[in-house]
């Protein structure tokens, strides 16, 4: 029994017939073919699989495909425009906030979503909020150092400098 | 080496871009046309003998390409997994092959196939297979593998006992008679499941009539990869090609040639077509080595002026069901466990067991970090029996600057360094007598501050044969190949293997500075065995003490060349000639110059060179030093428990680590963040746990807690530098001293936080529930 889904990710509307038991981050990275969004864990602990979901974070790995049925996505290929980083990118790449890369586009999206609800948080918010989403590379610190940089970016509205090739 | 331009410089990492936005191609990422999905059905027992496997019913299953048991795959496999000698050449081990055939012998081991034409098909007719076992008595405990009556897992060696070595020097009697002090104590390195955030994963694609094979494989080794398979399979090795894609993560969990990878390489080759098979991180924690999983004892002889006159250590390390490929890696703890301290006798002994358990292997540090964490703690038992302070304790018994290079009693010699200076920057920028008093005043309220030490070295740069041959019988270099096209771009092909260590940057930075190319212009291309098929990956810190420099002396002869090419243009002696910023020219005429582009143009049109030249411009280089490099460095915690939940909240981290000279500041750093992070984990939180019957019960990131970033503090980091002189870079290596480090500081500052309690020791990890009972035994009084 498969079921018709209707899904926009990236401003894109994807139509597929799937089975019910279809995770969205198989939707996402199999029918979508976005394989930006990673699985880590599929316990819904590590976060790697962090999308935008109707304006909220979501672990896709822990949701139906079909329960998304009608939703807008957003993963982190839509983040960028052209080749001008988000942000939140930038921010990261700037302040060393990443280093084997898998968790990243899951950590960049939920940090996404903290600054959407609280743009000044602080050293202790940032942490707290990050929660869900585990690294094991960078022992948070720099990721730390890019979210609060990120946020004063996107708090004065500062230009965004363009990706440069190196320094 | 002076630090010039490039090298030195905190340069953004040209690896993020791709990364940020999602455009890294890990395996799972990478499609093939046709491609079908394994799904491995793995031993839900830990030891048993199989008494049939019945496939029939998943081969009816919708999807299914074919299904294999071990029994069909044995004739297959030309050898068995590899096992390298590591430090015990009189080891006993079984034959391990990819796949069960009679018996299994852990929890994870796998014992049949299956190729669907996709996972979900492939999972369900997983479930189809009935599998009858006779179950056998477990072996879950060290110390009751060896008793008499233990059942023995592999009943050809005869028992359960691999090893039982010596690595002694010193006459540790005497050191026990002239003591005032003696001190028995038993650590426990309790058992780690590394947890990169990228599980395995393997796409195999074998073409039939041409008897090639690509495997993409989440490792940390394709060179290593590529020989085995070519071994086991019986494929020549110039027909495999592995490649290491995007690699997230590996701390040393993807450091063997894994079951996997031979099975699905041989499912592709069986069926014709390629096979993708991808790690769930159910199977991630049981079938994915795990680290550490010893006990040590100790026996210490100290005056009592905190001088330590020799230490009796052993070391019981718990192999897991098989001796896994460097599964004896860690005994180098035993190599290394004097630290940075002098002594007169040391009285090693290293026994190495098998139970009914995931194997284990390498895990960040490998053996360091059971060294220093036992030398370290050795100071501040020997610092709380005399009540020398720690600090004073460390400073009487320090390898000296003068020492230097110091040789063990073991007969490791140290390269370089002056302990005392990166210990005194450590307790200034934490204060440590001001700390000291805060902590007096603190405890008359009823607040638990501890303060910890760890004043460690360790040992980088596998492995160097002039050094390694005694112990191991093996070599290890790094490897490069600078090539400069004919535009006067290059190309670095390396023989490490970066999983989130940057070294397309930093080994850019390394060749930039010595042919004056900017970096942008340069290429680092690793982990693909068909562009670079000789290297030796990446593992133990050693990638830029060996490869990275490697790097530099393929440069520099190309510089030479180029240098040779350039006189012979400019009509010059190639002594007079000099080479700056990508121009050589005659010493004094620098307006005369010609660029590194005109000088490749040349070298590819053999009338532009000096007769009987070669033309093209490029270099290989195999870089065998003469020694390990020994980084070192002093880590400080200050953690407060509390009284009410045990809970350990760490306060301030300070680190003060001298790696040599460093080439990219920004991402040593990084580096340090990561493994402290993850030593601390193993202080704190992280532990896997079995069951008396070989069952894990951390079987999920739920259960197995990694730190979150709510869990940890920011990091204090500053830097001394001591270049290594045994590269001509004189850098050293950085991977892991974060992780060697912390966890012993942490530690001795919550040994240190409860010592009102008349707390001498707590095992790790240190969770709530334990601090809080020390705290509470004997009611409420502590003691």
């Amino acid at each position: 029994m498969r079921r018709r889904v209707a899904i926009t990710i990236n401003g894109t509307r994807y139509e597929h017939e799937v089975e019910p038991r279809l995770l969205l981050v198989h939707y996402i990275r199999e029918q979508a073919g976005l394989t930006g969004t990673h699985v880590g864990c599929d316990t819904s602990n590590c976060g790697a699989c962090t999308v935008e979901l109707d304006g909220h974070s979501a672990k896709a790995c822990t949701m139906f495909a079909v329960q998304a049925d009608g939703a807008e996505v957003t993963t982190i290929e839509g983040l960028a425009e052209g080749s001008t980083l988000h942000p939140l990118q930038q921010a990261f790449w700037d302040e060393h906030g990443l280093q084997c890369g898998f968790c990243t586009p899951g950590m960049i999206m939920a940090a996404k979503q903290m600054l959407e609800r609280n743009p000044n948080p602080t050293e202790r918010e940032i942490r707290i909020g990050l929660e869900g989403n585990i690294c094991r590379c960078t022992g948070y610190h720099n990721i730390v150092k890019a979210i609060q940089s990120a946020a004063k970016v996107m708090a004065t509205g500062a230009e965004v400098k363009a990706p440069a090739s190196v320094s | 080496m002076a630090i010039s331009q490039m090298v030195g410089a905190s340069i953004k990492r040209r690896e993020d871009p791709r990364l940020v936005t999602g455009s890294g191609r890990y395996v799972d990422d990478i499609s093939q046309t046709a491609v079908a999905h394994m799904h491995v059905v793995r031993s839900t027992e830990a030891h048993a003998r199989i008494l049939s496997i019945d496939t029939t019913r998943a081969k009816e299953a919708d999807g299914v390409v074919a299904v294999f048991t071990g029994k069909d795959l044995k004739p297959d496999f030309g050898a068995p997994l590899p096992v390298t000698v590591c430090f015990v050449p009189d080891k006993k081990y079984p034959e391990h092959y990819p796949i069960a055939v009679d018996k299994v012998y852990y929890v994870g081991e796998p014992v049949a196939i299956v190729v669907a034409s996709s996972r979900a098909a492939a999972e369900d007719a997983g479930e189809r297979i009935d599998i009858r076992y006779e179950s056998l008595p477990p072996v879950t405990d060290i110390e009751k593998a060896i008793e008499k009556d233990a059942p023995v897992l592999h009943e050809g060696l005869g028992s359960n006992l691999s090893y039982d070595t010596k690595f002694s020097a010193g006459d540790m009697e005497a050191a026990l008679k002239e003591a005032d002090v003696r001190i028995k104590q038993r650590l426990i390195q309790q058992r780690l499941i590394p947890i990169a955030i990228e599980t395995r994963g393997v796409l195999a694609d074998y073409r039939r009539f041409e008897n090639k094979l690509t495997v993409y494989s989440s490792t940390q080794i394709p060179h290593f990869v590529k020989v085995w398979e070519a071994v086991i399979l019986g494929i020549p090795e110039s027909n495999v090609r592995v490649v290491a894609p995007e690699v997230g993560g590996g701390f040393g969990s993807k450091i063997r040639v894994y079951p996997e990878e031979i099975l699905t390489a041989l499912a592709s080759k069986k069926l014709g077509r390629p096979v993708k098979w991808i790690e769930d991180r159910n199977e991630n924690v049981k079938a994915t080595h795990h680290g550490r999983s010893q006990i040590w004892d100790v026996e210490i002889a100290a005056k009592k002026d905190g001088t330590v006159l020799g230490i009796r250590p052993t070391q019981w390390l718990d192999l897991g069901a098989y001796c896994s490929q460097f599964g004896t890696f860690q005994v180098l703890g035993m190599l290394v466990a004097q630290g940075a301290y002098k002594m007169k006798a040391f009285d090693g002994r290293a026994v190495g067991v098998f139970t009914n358990r995931t194997p284990t292997d390498a895990y960040r540090g490998a053996g360091r970090p059971e060294a220093t964490y036992l030398i370290e703690r050795v100071m501040d038992l020997v610092a709380r029996e005399t009540g020398v302070d720690p600090v004073e304790v460390r400073r009487k018994n320090f390898v000296r600057a003068e020492d230097q290079p110091f040789t063990t009693l073991l007969g490791l010699t140290y390269d370089s360094g002056d302990y005392t200076v990166t210990l005194n920057k450590a307790l200034e920028m934490v204060d440590y007598k001001g700390l000291r008093r805060e902590q007096a005043e603190k405890r008359k309220q009823g607040k638990y501050l501890g303060i910890g030490l760890s004043t460690y070295i360790e040992i980088c740069g596998l492995g160097p044969a002039a050094a390694t041959q005694a112990a191991t019988g093996v070599s290890l270099w790094g490897m490069s190949v600078v090539n400069i096209h004919f535009t006067g771009k290059a190309t670095v092909i390396i023989g490490s293997s970066p999983h989130g260590q940057g070294h397309e940057t930093t080994y850019a930075q390394v060749a930039s500075d010595v042919l004056g190319i900017p970096v942008e212009d340069i290429d680092v291309v690793h982990g693909d065995t068909a562009i670079g098929p000789m290297g030796m990956d990446t593992y133990g810190s050693r990638s830029t003490a060996l490869d990275g420099n490697a790097v530099h002396i393929s440069a520099m002869k190309v510089q030479e060349k180029a240098k040779k090419i350039a006189a012979h243009l400019l009509e010059a002696a190639e002594g007079d000639i000099v080479y700056e910023n990508g121009k050589a020219f005659v010493k004094g005429t620098p307006s005369k110059a010609v660029t590194i582009q005109e000088i490749a143009v040349a070298a590819f049109q053999t009338n532009r060179i000096p007769k009987g030249m070669e033309g093209g411009l490029e270099a290989t280089t195999f870089f065998d030093p003469s020694n390990f490099v020994w980084p070192f460095g002093a880590h400080i915690a200050v953690v407060e428990v509390d009284p009410e939940t045990g809970a350990t909240k760490i306060l301030r981290y300070v680190a003060v680590d001298d790696v040599g000279n460093r080439i990219n500041p920004m991402v040593v750093d990084g580096q340090l963040h990561g493994g402290i992070a993850q030593g601390i984990g193993q202080a704190l939180f992280e532990e896997a746990v079995y069951d008396e019957a070989g069952q894990l019960r951390t079987g999920s990131m739920v259960d197995y807690l990694v730190p979150t970033a709510a869990d940890l503090p920011t990091f204090e980091l500053a830097a001394t530098v001591t270049p290594s002189p045994v590269n001509p870079l004189g850098t050293k290596g950085v991977g892991e001293a974060g992780t060697i480090a912390s966890s012993p500081a942490v530690i001795n500052a919550v040994v240190d936080a409860l010592a009102p309690f008349g707390v001498k020791d707590i095992t790790m990890p240190a969770t709530p529930e334990k601090v809080w009972q020390l705290m509470h035994r004997n009611g409420g009084t502590g003691r």
